[in-house]
């Protein structure tokens, strides 16, 4: 990590502040965003993701729009019943408080990265990892439900309309893709703090790089409860 | 103001946002589980969901505290959608229509083991 690149800050703190320092900031021979390269760098993956993922919930909009057949009432698809009658929606409900308590998690812990908080990062890094894959953990039993006892497809299902399977597996899919990945992300990068690899630097960013891309996936998982489960 | 590129933060700030999300997301759920509908159902789920998102963005991401040519540089690109998002509904409309006047009502019951529609 060159750090040098980083501490253009002297120069930025001079310059002017609000919409003076967007155009000064793109017009000036020199470089647009004063943040470390591998946090712009993720901000503009994520931006290129939150495409995808838009298009994804677009099309799912536009078959939900145009389909003949009734619409699978979520409410009732994702009910569960602990002994009694069914509650609806409430396993999503349980996989929605675990993202938010992990991305609570990882908020602390690039918190703790920028204090130089070697065990207390690597500590809470590794819970949120541990709430991710719980997350997909329920997720696996989810899909396990519809595909077995539902008789739920990617090209029909029981219940109403064949765009419902291939919209949520889809959708579902690539955001558990999305959480598997960054269980993985979080657990290298926690392992690499452990070790004190980024004690000679004492340069944490890579925790708040790490993070950006956690919180993201919270993000996406917002607009999927919203739109697919809620609507 | 924070250091270019160093976010720290008060820790408090980060635990308040977290039981705030916390509110919003039961909030939205109570939508599902009271079972309001219509217009009501769909304002308070956009509510609901644009705080959450705008929470997690500005405070966890930090976007807050960033300055103005990073800000704009991804909170703007993903205005356009809008224009997408418009185009497919209006389509979805029309297929709707289209289907109506060509298949008419749909005879789909729902049943276990009903075969699909061949479109």
């Amino acid at each position: 990590m060159a750090s040098d690149i980083t501490e253009s800050g002297a120069a930025v703190a001079a310059s002017p502040q609000g919409f003076q320092s967007l155009t000064d900031d793109w017009a000036a021979d020199k470089q647009t965003f004063q943040v470390p390269w591998g946090k712009a760098m993720m901000w503009i993956f994520l931006l290129s993701d939150t495409f995808i993922f838009s298009c994804f919930l677009t099309s799912y909009m536009n078959v939900r729009i145009s389909t003949q057949v009734p619409w699978p009432n979520p409410s009732e698809v994702f009910a569960l019943s602990f002994g009694g009658d069914p509650i609806p929606l409430i396993l999503i409900a349980i996989m929605t408080f675990v993202l938010i308590t992990s991305s609570g998690t990882m908020a602390l812990a690039v918190n703790y990265g920028y204090r130089q908080d070697r065990a207390k990062t690597a500590a809470l890094m590794f819970i949120t990892a541990a709430f991710g894959a719980t997350f997909v953990g329920m997720q696996a039993f989810e899909w396990t439900k519809l595909i077995v006892d539902e008789g739920i497809r990617p090209w029909g299902n029981p219940l109403g309309a064949a765009q419902f399977g291939s919209t949520f597996f889809m959708i579902t899919g690539f955001h558990g893709a999305h959480v598997s990945i960054g269980v993985i992300y979080l657990a290298v990068v926690a392992l690499k703090v452990l070790k004190g690899d980024y004690e000679a630097s004492g340069n944490y960013e890579i925790v708040e790089i790490t993070g950006l891309y956690w919180h993201f996936v919270d993000l996406v998982w917002v607009f999927i409860f919203a739109f697919f489960y809620l609507w | 103001m924070a250091a270019e590129g160093h976010q720290e933060h008060p820790l408090s700030i980060y635990l308040w946002i977290w039981v705030l999300l916390f509110v919003l997301s039961t909030l939205s759920y109570l939508v599902d589980y009271v079972g309001f509908e219509g217009y009501l159902r769909w304002s308070l789920i956009l509510i609901f969901m644009f705080a959450k998102a705008g929470f997690i963005i500005a405070i966890f991401m930090h976007m807050a505290w960033e300055r103005i040519a990073l800000i704009y540089a991804i909170l703007g690109p993903p205005v356009v959608l809008l224009v997408l998002i418009g185009l497919m509904a209006v389509e979805g409309d029309y297929v709707t229509m289209t289907r109506l006047d060509f298949f008419g009502e749909t005879d789909f019951v729902a049943e276990p083991h009903v075969v699909e529609e061949a479109h």
